[in-house]
């Protein structure tokens, strides 16, 4: 292989118009048997989801299996768990676009439109974990009749700002991104619905350099900020954790630790998905073998770092000389929770490594069984940190053991059906591939001199 | 037919290079009112065209000086000025623990107002009746061509000299573009029915969801807001009991704390014999005795006892308290009888504790030596 010229990032040389062709076709058949198939199963998850919502809006959190002292159970797990896949994205499509890897625009699009779909789905836990999940307004600060204030100085309220913040942040970054793609779209449908739709949602788009040109500085404005708001995301996330004082949770590797284990499981997510993306609208030239390859290195990487936070734990725990600290590592690896402490340390730390070969890293099979297993580690991750430590704090007498319940589970399941219709629904209605900014890469898209 | 005006003449291009091209010689052939629409943006144009640099980072500079000031100026105002909390004994004003709000929401403000700001003010947008819109050539240009277009306002424009021109620089599909002055203002009539009609439905919509959700949905079960609740509560009937009554009476002999049974009812001279006044004559005592004195004893005895009623005669005088057979009773006799009552004096053992009544005896002493004072007590 020829190692001295930067290889192309679309394969061929796809003319404009058949980019357009391809990329849009989905939005103009009639969706295939598959997919209703593939839909009507997330939405029997979801319906599932919905049910053990409902019970829980209706009958209240004892239908959890969260009590004292284990009062974080499935519902923190499952926030943590999606907030990390929604890292991925805004990753993709601001610290990739700043550090000019034009590989991210093939995936770009999708992984921002996961982004959203994941951060609902974590924004999701922490509102039914209110007990009055009706009341979620009473989160943010705003005057009211009762003269409170929120507590500032709290990290669940920091939590409220990063969420809520990333959420609207990735949205107005990924609506930026689709406006010239639906001029496009708006130019080439025949359906007059359709059109009058894509017109609107265009903003009367006009491809205009006049235009071009404050949109460009706009993405690298946004692009600029998005960077650390996807930093800060996950590091206010183990904030949550890392500002308490319970053993276990109270350490400061915690933020970095976390960001690399939600780029890590976002990646794996991303991955996972496009695998099947790529394979149902025909678009392997565009998001081609070595978009997939270079995802699993991101992924070798991350997970190296968070196998090295595991170590690190432990020789702290040690080296802090506390007790408590030691007992409750001890704890995770040899007492009841073991079965999971030892399912993300293999999931998370030995398997990655397998993506040293290259063969394996560029095995659509292989990658893809690596990558579920990466999320059920990283699942398993957030279920060790807040499970073992609560479970087995400072005194004896109040240790106690969590079981989660039917409606735990159902709800994890739920935020799964979720996640997967909106992503049904999304590839259906909106092009997964950014158009004109895959037009831009394609060899000889740029003028000679450039 | 309305009349049509010209907009502008459109030529198209099939390469990026020629397009480059074709925006440097229309920037040197001298004209200004120009645009070069591409399907993507194609790097080298501004200069190309001659367009000077954006402003727009200028304005989300300020947009996140004003984010990051405004979320530390509430933060501080709340924490040290609104509603102080003491958290873990550290300072009202503890800034540290601002920097993720202020960091959050200087992005945000930045984030979505650099992006409206773009879309309003630069872009002028939403406006989807554009001249251009729905031609040929914004077809094309939406997809796989790049093209010019010299508008008709433009000062040095001439339609014949125009086409020539973009036929020597290399455009193909050269065309007019014409608007109708009656399809621009369409979008613009505030007064349209249809406009009307929607503002009015949206007004209709929002304002009866809100209804339905702020004074209905959030009553119904379960969100009771915690008003009923399974528990048993005073004043409510209960099955759980034979006589149907939630609240219980208590048992039969219970004693309440401060009111122990009076053991002389009735026998005033023994009450005389066996009290003694638990209460010293101290200050504390005396000024209690005063104020429950005035309070309860003052409108028929009057402020000094001396039996002068603020009643006017609708209740009937009491006599004095300084006569010789009360200035010689014991202690114990008058407080039998603000326990008891006497004649059309009722009890007052149900107001006055037990230790109250005792103060207001000390305060009587101290009146009636007042009232009576002798020679020796002026000096």
């Amino acid at each position: 292989m020829d190692y001295t010229r930067e290889l192309p990032v679309v394969e061929g040389r796809p003319h404009p118009a058949e980019l357009d062709a391809t990329i849009a076709a989905p939005l103009d058949q009639f969706p295939t048997r598959t997919w209703w198939i593939v839909l009507a199963v997330t939405l029997s998850f979801l319906s599932f989801g919905a049910f053990c919502v409902g019970m829980t809006f209706y009958k209240g959190l004892g239908m959890w299996g969260i009590n004292q002292p284990v009062a974080w159970g499935f519902d923190i797990v499952n926030f943590v768990f999606w907030v990390g896949i929604g890292n991925a994205g805004t990753l993709i499509s601001a610290i990739l676009f700043l550090l000019r890897q034009r590989w991210r625009t093939g995936i770009a699009r999708f992984a921002e439109a996961m982004t959203i779909f994941a951060v609902i789905c974590a924004g999701m836990f922490p509102i039914l974990h209110l007990g009055r999940p009706w009341l979620p307004v009473y989160l943010m600060p705003y005057p009211n009749q009762n003269a409170l204030w929120v507590n500032f100085t709290s990290p669940l309220v920091w939590d409220v700002f990063a969420v809520s913040t990333y959420l609207t942040v990735s949205f107005v970054f990924w609506y930026v991104g689709l406006i010239p793609d639906f001029a496009t779209l708006r130019d080439r449908t025949s359906s007059s619905i359709k059109k009058t739709i894509y017109s609107v949602l265009s903003l009367g788009w006009r491809h205009s350099n006049r235009h071009w040109q404050h949109y460009e500085r706009a993405y690298l404005i946004l692009a600029g900020f998005a960077t650390p708001l996807v930093l800060s995301v996950h590091t206010i996330v183990s904030f949550d954790f890392a500002v308490s004082v319970l053993p276990g949770w109270h350490t400061t590797i915690f933020p970095p630790y976390f960001v690399a284990g939600a780029v890590f499981s976002g990646f794996a997510m991303v991955q996972n998905v496009l695998i099947f993306v790529r394979q149902a609208f025909n678009l392997k030239h565009i998001i081609t073998l070595d978009h997939l390859e270079k995802m699993n290195k991101v992924m070798i990487v991350t997970g190296s770092m968070v196998g090295y936070a595991y170590a690190m734990e432990f020789f702290i725990a040690w080296y802090s000389g506390s007790q408590f600290e030691s007992f409750v590592f001890l704890n995770r690896a040899l007492g009841p929770y073991a079965w999971a402490y030892w399912t993300m340390v293999s999931c998370n730390v030995i398997f990655p490594q397998l993506f040293w070969f290259k063969k394996i890293r560029r095995s659509i099979p292989f990658m893809f069984v690596i990558g579920i297993l990466v999320n059920v580690g990283m699942w398993f991750e957030r279920f060790v940190i807040i499970v073992t430590s609560l479970s087995r704090d400072f005194l004896p007498s109040s240790w106690g053991h969590y079981i989660p319940t039917m409606y735990d589970i159902g709800i994890l399941l739920g935020s799964f059906g979720l996640f997967f219709t909106l992503i049904l629904i999304f590839v259906r209605i909106l092009p997964v591939v950014s158009i004109s900014e895959v037009k831009a890469v394609v060899e000889g898209g740029q003028p000679s001199h450039h | 037919m309305n009349e049509q005006h010209l907009f502008s003449i459109t030529a198209l291009f099939e390469t990026p290079d020629e397009i480059i091209h074709a925006a440097q010689e229309t920037q040197k052939a001298g004209y200004t009112h120009f645009d070069v629409n591409t399907p993507y943006p194609v790097h080298g144009m501004d200069r190309s065209m001659g367009l000077k640099p954006t402003r727009l980072g200028v304005f989300s500079l300020v947009f996140g000086i004003i984010g990051a000031v405004s979320a530390v100026a509430l933060m501080t105002w709340v924490t040290s000025s609104d509603y102080p909390l003491v958290i873990g004994g550290k300072p009202f004003w503890s800034w540290p623990a601002f920097v993720p709000i202020a960091f959050e929401v200087t992005v945000l403000l930045v984030a979505v107002l650099s992006v409206v700001t773009m879309i309003v003010l630069y872009f002028k947008f939403p406006n989807i009746s554009h001249p251009l819109h729905d031609t040929p050539y914004m077809k094309r240009v939406s997809s796989d061509r790049f093209g010019i277009s010299i508008e008709a306002d433009d000062p040095a424009f001439n339609e014949a000299a125009v086409r020539e021109f973009l036929k020597k620089i290399g455009g193909k599909d050269i065309a007019a573009v014409h608007y109708d002055l009656e399809d621009l203002n369409h979008g613009q009539r505030m007064f349209d029915p249809k406009f009307i009609g929607v503002l009015a439905l949206t007004a209709l919509l929002v304002s009866g969801a809100t209804y339905i959700v702020f004074n209905q949905l959030l009553f119904m079960e379960p969100f009771s807001w915690m008003m009923t609740q399974s528990k048993l509560k005073a004043q409510r009937p209960s099955e759980l009991f034979k006589d149907g009554i939630g609240m219980r009476p208590p048992v039969e002999g219970t004693v309440a704390r401060g009111f122990l049974p009076y053991p002389f009812k009735g026998k005033p001279d023994e009450a005389g014999k066996n009290l003694v006044n638990p209460l010293l004559s101290t200050r504390d005592v005396l000024d209690r005795g005063k104020s429950k004195f005035l309070t309860y004893c003052s409108p028929c005895h009057g402020n000094f006892a001396r039996g002068d009623s603020r009643l006017r005669g609708q209740f009937p005088n009491p006599p004095t308290l300084h006569s010789d057979k009360v200035r010689n009773w014991p202690d114990g006799n008058i407080y039998h009888v603000i326990t008891e009552g006497q004649n059309v004096m009722p009890s007052y053992a149900s107001q006055i504790s037990r230790d109250d009544r005792w103060a207001i005896v000390r305060y009587i002493r101290v009146l009636q030596r007042a009232q009576n004072a002798k020679e020796s007590d002026l000096k």
